[in-house]
């Protein structure tokens, strides 16, 4: 086991490295492929009004005239080491892990991503918490209960949750609670959970329920499945031939064996949203990772482009390798190999 | 009335009423089981009567269809959740099971009556260990602690002949080959010493040289624990080897009903003829083709009138019998008998002209 | 309005009452206001006047400033906002209509003095005006404030008139400089505390606009960071920051240290503004009507949706305001490509167009005017000309068009590539629109989407691309930096502008006796005589058919009924923000 989860690591930073390389090659290959000059890329973050001196001397801060593999080097060490950059009147250090100056705010990567990381954090389990315990328990009650006008009405519900698309009912419920019946506060409010909890949470109720509405409708969706295709498996039936009382065979061995699928789920839809929810805090003008992303793209602003890659990238390899193992504890078919 | 969507109804034979209660250990009488299905009602059995006593074995045989599982779920009251409409009667050891509540038929699962089933790796829950199961299985009818429970299950899978059951108890069920994971079950079920163990297609899922240990360990603990037993299959060399009566199964009924000697030696209806000329045998030579019986298994939302083997019957319509008009039966209150018009004379003179040379 | 009669004419009274005051008081306010609310109370006029202090104004940003930075910031909402924290030489007028493109002094006592043949200018600073720390302004700080705004790798985002205009000789940026007081550059002297004088390189009448821009606005070096200046920007102004958050939100509260007796052009009505950052922009537009919001503080208008829902609701229409921009969209026709390099082929898209169908593209009468020259009305000494008949003949001129076409060789048409910004809709749509009403006379256009981050940069504005991939007609839109003609010419119609390195606006306009008109005004410093040249400048473009115009833009902002004083500065062509207040 301990060598395997080694094995994992060693391809994760691998993983990550090959994201960067891409990353980068995506960045510059491409303007290039359509004949684009080091001055050409530089025109993105200069003036409206800037001169062929000005685009020459852009170019040779951001480092666009050496060849690639210089560039990336550059990255690479940073990363690992540090870089020193010029605020003008002085020289800042910027300490490993230096993702770099964003190209548009000259402002260093690596603290905005953690000043935004927890946002999306906050976000992320807030809201996972949520759909995690309603659409299990929801999916599982509506399995029990096939057919019943329970089950037809939460599925219905849950069609409507997995269809609606969240900038739909973040707006509508952010001007129907927010604004219009003032119940909770406007899009755009966070507050630190170290600054004040019942702030934090009280500021992440609408986005944390308009989210989990998402998510909690697929997952009861999943869940029913799950139990009515478990519920008809020969071990079930051996549950209750050995003559356990139904709620024994219903959780010990219906539940537990249904519920396998939707915890590796959980782990990977948790990877990825941590790397950035990025409708919901476009919606609720929230200053997470996932903002972030839209704002760096969107500016083509690559030292920022490639922070949230990695990062994003990070959170998604550490879901899987969890899932993985988490699958190897839950399930002794899979340890064996 | 029991719950769970299980419609009970008094015994449709009226020589049955008022209920007498029965000598015998387990006694079945005119079972009756349907099921409501969006393409019909499914006659599963239609009139099931037969006895068993403890330490008898009965093999019940037929093709798949032909009522042999449900009739095992049934007694074992394993109809949950569906529209089922079960009627007749069902005594083991003097209670009525059909009439019972769930909770009461729960609290015999287990214990006085026990199931193993076809395949051990499906029937095996994946997560748990074997003996974890076991131990489960025991605690369910028994308080003790768990250590105790943990050396009965290390008993157990020692007495069905698994080496090494100390370490072996900790294992899963994929961990086992089939056979000893087909011996595990069979501790599992008799762990609580059931007085009745219905094996269903217990052989089916394995190797042909671990069939006969499998059926050997049958025979040992059912002499050694003194249970009723009944083999579910649709194999006769199974049933030849432990059962001392046969019940032959058809379109959810009992065509042939008597001691396996005499079904092996002299069986009388056309079924059970079919049956034994399409079984490969070692002890002939070999043959250039087997013989299936011709047709397919009837369809139990329209089961065809009178006799339903009359589709698929040689002799159907022999000497103007009503097999199209008439429902032949065995008798009702479970003694040997067959189901059909061809007269005993004809038959055993057919079988001993015709069936016996070929066999 | 159904109000009754006697509350009209009392709020009429008082109104003129207010009026009266201001006039008296000397503030620099127009002479028409209002109370009413209805659609475009605060065009022309100020929308409730008012002199009461006090209150929080909340304004919210659908994206984020280029930078709070004086010397790093060109966005014309920025260079509004930026009067509640920095004073520059001149600004606009705080004033409703067209007394908002004139220019006032704010730092310097007057305007410009011109001398050496507008090669030279010279200012005199107010006497007593502080930083927030308490520190006296001088001429020095001004110097150093435009000294660092020459520094692009540091700033790379300001405008670089002061790197074109004045006379450099190789000085490159504060943080190089020699000297050990840093204010090595020697086209700016400070002879005194009080005087500023720059030298340009050539002449230049229009230099008081110069002096308008931020970066005029005092830096003190000692307190200068470079990148992380703008995380606190010493104040000038009537507020500085108590709370920036880069990305997120700040606040300005009221700064201490300014002297309202320094400043006759501010009001300083709130007592705080809070400002937050790349809010969606939908909910803006919510939170605005809702009442949960004051201001959208990049002021191009509502969204789409939330412009026909305020078009079509009078309870919403009368909040609304239609503010005419210093914006032109049009179509540059390029006479590098065939068989466009002939006038009267270029004469036939003009006739032949469908200029309703240009304003359909951009919303129909709310999202502007049908443009029948080049200059916006808005800017000063602007005339209106049609040459095409585009107003009797909204639609096209489809006789005139074949006409041309015969004229130029081409009776039965000609086909060519039109180019437009691939995420612009109405591009997209106005590029269909073209590509239908010029089918008409046989022009067949292939459309072809560029992405906008880079169309200028490397497709319609790189001359060898747009030649070597017939971009004859490439769809254009231009704002002036500010609504003067040099402002709003200069980038497009100047031929000398023009760069092969690629990132030009002016995607074809090669006219000689154009750029002599340029130096020509450029040298005038009387401003009537300035204006009278911008118009020939249209003319001769328009004569020669090298634009199409298109649409005057408008954008629609909402006024909520929690403002006071506030009207369309057209300076800037959006809400005056340093004049407003809001109710408490």
């Amino acid at each position: 086991m301990v060598a395997y989860v080694l094995r994992r690591l060693v391809a994760a930073v691998v993983l990550l490295f090959v994201v960067t390389v891409v990353t980068f090659a995506i960045f510059f290959l491409v303007p290039r492929v359509a004949g684009a000059t080091a001055e050409d890329l530089a025109s993105r973050y200069v003036g409206k009004t800037a001169g062929p001196e000005q685009l020459k001397e852009m170019a040779d801060k951001l480092g666009f005239d050496d060849p690639l593999y210089v560039q990336y080097g550059r990255f690479a060490k940073g990363l690992v080491a540090g870089a020193d950059f010029s605020t003008g009147p002085t020289v800042e250090h910027c300490p490993a892990p230096c993702f770099g100056y964003s190209f548009i705010t000259q402002n260093p990567v690596w603290p905005d991503l953690v000043d935004r990381l927890g946002v999306t954090m906050s976000l992320a389990a807030g809201a996972a918490i949520i759909w995690l315990v309603v659409g299990v328990s929801i999916g599982v009650l509506s399995a029990l209960r096939k057919g019943s006008i329970f089950d037809r009405g939460a599925m219905g519900v849950a069609l409507a949750g997995v269809s609606l698309p969240i900038f739909f009912t973040g707006l509508l419920a952010l001007s129907i609670f927010a604004y219009n019946l003032g119940w909770f506060p406007p899009g755009g409010s966070y507050t630190p959970i170290t600054e004040n909890p019942a702030q934090w949470a009280y500021d992440l109720i609408l986005p944390w329920t308009t989210l989990a509405f998402l998510y909690a409708a697929a997952y009861a969706r999943l869940t029913r499945a799950g139990m009515l295709e478990t519920m008809n498996e020969d071990f079930i039936r051996t549950a209750r031939a050995k003559g356990l009382v139904e709620r024994t065979v219903v959780v010990k061995h219906g539940l537990r064996y249904a519920l396998t699928p939707i915890v590796t789920i959980f782990g990977l839809d948790l990877g990825l949203l941590l790397g950035g929810a990025i409708l919901t805090e476009s919606t609720f003008s929230l200053p997470g990772i996932g903002k972030y992303a839209v704002e760096a793209v969107t500016n083509n602003d690559l030292p920022k482009v490639l922070g949230v890659v990695m990062l994003g990238a990070f959170f998604i390899i550490l879901a899987n390798l969890i899932v993985d193992i988490t699958y190897a504890v839950i399930d002794p078919r899979v340890r064996l190999s | 009335m029991s719950g769970d969507g299980v419609v009970v109804t008094p015994s449709s034979d009226p020589a049955a009423w008022p209920p007498r209660v029965p000598t015998a250990f387990l006694e079945v009488r005119d079972l009756r089981v349907t099921f409501r299905t969006d393409d019909g009602l499914v006659k599963a059995v239609d009139g099931l009567s037969f006895s068993l006593d403890r330490g008898a074995t009965l093999g019940i045989v037929g093709e798949s269809g032909s009522g042999k599982s449900v009739t095992s779920l049934s007694i074992m009251g394993l109809h949950k959740g569906q529209s089922v409409t079960m009627s007749g009667e069902i005594w083991l050891d003097s209670q009525e099971l059909v009439s019972a509540s769930p909770d009461q038929v729960r609290r015999l699962r287990g214990r006085k009556a026990a199931m193993i089933f076809q395949d051990p790796l499906s029937s095996m829950h994946p997560f748990y260990t074997v003996g974890a199961q076991i131990i489960e299985a025991y605690q369910a009818h028994h308080d003790v602690p768990a250590k105790v429970a943990r050396r009965r299950a290390i008993d157990m899978l020692d007495r069905v002949g698994i080496p090494q059951a100390r370490t072996r108890v900790d294992d899963y069920p994929h961990q086992f080959s089939g056979g000893m994971r087909q011996r595990a079950m069979i501790a599992m079920s008799l762990v609580n010493n059931p007085d009745l163990l219905i094996a269903d297609e217990p052989t089916t899922a394995l190797d042909v040289t671990v069939q006969a240990q499998i059926l050997d360990l049958i025979r040992d603990l059912q002499e050694e624990f003194g249970s009723a037993v009944i083999i579910i299959t649709h194999d006769l060399g199974v049933v030849a080897e432990l059962a001392n009566d046969i019940l032959v199964m058809y379109a959810g009924r009992a065509v042939e009903h008597d001691t396996a000697d005499k079904i092996f030696r002299q069986p009388e209806h056309p079924y059970t003829w079919g049956l034994l000329s399409s079984m490969p045998r070692m002890d002939r030579g070999v043959r250039d083709r087997l013989k299936p019986i011709t047709g397919t298994p009837p369809s139990l939302i329209n089961v065809p009138s009178g006799c339903p083997f009359h589709p698929r019957c040689p002799y159907v319509d022999r000497n103007g019998i009503p097999c199209r008009t008439v429902v032949p039966r065995v008798p009702t209150d479970g003694s040997p008998g067959v189901a059909c018009h061809i007269p005993e004379k004809e038959r055993r003179q057919l079988f001993d002209d015709e069936i016996l040379p070929t066999l | 309005m159904r109000r009754s009669r006697p509350a009209v004419a009392m709020v009429a009274a008082s109104a003129a009452l207010t009026l009266a005051l201001q006039a008296c008081g000397g503030d620099g306010s127009s002479n028409t206001s209002t109370t009413t609310a209805e659609f475009d109370a605060a065009v022309g006029k100020v929308f409730n006047p008012s002199d009461a202090k006090g209150g929080t104004i909340r304004m919210a940003n659908s994206g984020d400033w280029d930078s709070l930075d004086p010397a790093d910031t060109y966005y014309a909402y920025s260079w509004d906002f930026i009067r509640y924290y920095g004073r520059s030489l001149l600004m606009f007028a705080p004033a409703p209509g067209a007394e908002g493109t004139k220019l006032v002094p704010d730092l310097a006592e007057a305007l410009g003095v011109p001398s050496d043949n507008a090669k030279t200018w010279t200012y005199k600073l107010r006497q007593g005006v502080k930083f927030e720390d308490g520190t006296p302004v001088t001429s020095k700080d001004v110097k150093y404030g435009v000294e660092r705004s020459l520094d692009k790798d540091t700033f790379p985002n300001g405008p670089t008139y002061f790197n074109d205009f004045l006379n450099l000789q190789g000085y490159t940026s504060p943080y190089k400089d020699p000297s050990p007081d840093k204010l090595g550059l020697k086209a700016i002297e400070t002879p005194d505390d009080q005087t500023i004088v720059f030298k340009l390189k050539v002449p230049f009448a229009g230099f008081d606009y110069f002096a308008m821009l931020p970066a005029t606005i005092p830096v003190p070096r000692a307190k200068d960071t470079g990148t992380k200046y703008k995380e606190h920007v010493i104040s000038t102004g009537p507020y500085k920051f108590s709370v920036n958050n880069l990305g997120k939100n700040f606040t300005l509260v009221r700064n201490d240290q300014w002297d309202p007796a320094t400043d006759p052009n501010r009001k300083a009505l709130p007592d705080q503004i809070n400002v937050a950052l790349n809010v969606n922009a939908d909910d803006i537009d919510n939170r605005l009507i809702a009442g949960d919001l004051d201001v959208d503080v990049a002021g191009t208008g509502v969204q789409a949706a939330t412009q026909s829902k305020i078009l079509s609701d009078q309870a919403l229409k009368k909040n609304a305001d239609s503010a005419l921009a210093a914006r032109l969209w049009y179509v540059s026709m390029n006479s590098d490509v065939a068989p466009l390099n002939n006038i009267n082929c270029r004469k036939a898209v003009e006739y032949g167009t469908d200029h309703e169908g240009y304003q359909r593209a951009y919303g129909g009468p709310p999202g502007g005017d049908i443009a029948t020259n080049m200059l916006p009305p808005l800017i000063p000494g602007a005339e209106k000309f049609d040459l095409y008949n585009f107003e009797s003949k909204p639609n096209g001129d489809v006789d005139a068009a074949k006409q041309a076409l015969t004229a130029c060789g081409q009776p039965s048409g000609f086909a060519t590539n039109m180019s437009y910004r691939a995420e612009r809709p109405k591009e997209k749509a106005l590029a269909e629109s073209m590509q239908q009403s010029l089918a008409r006379v046989g022009i067949r256009l292939t459309l072809k989407p560029y992405p906008q981050g880079d169309y200028f940069k490397l497709y319609a504005g790189k001359p060898d691309y747009a030649k070597a991939n017939k971009l004859g007609l490439m769809t254009n839109g231009w704002a002036a930096d500010w609504p003067d003609g040099f402002g709003f010419l200069a980038q497009i119609a100047d031929s000398r502008v023009i760069r092969a390195s690629g990132g030009n606006t002016n995607l074809g306009i090669k006219l000689p006796a154009v750029d002599q008109l340029f130096d020509q005004a450029l040298a005038t410093t009387d401003v009537a005589a300035r204006e009278k040249i911008w118009p020939q400048i249209d003319k001769k473009v328009m004569e020669d058919a090298l634009v199409l115009p298109g649409v005057w833009a408008r954008g629609l902002l909402y006024r909520p009924p929690t403002l006071t004083n506030v009207f369309v500065n057209d300076g800037f062509q959006m809400y005056d923000y340093a004049s407003m207040g809001v109710k408490q």
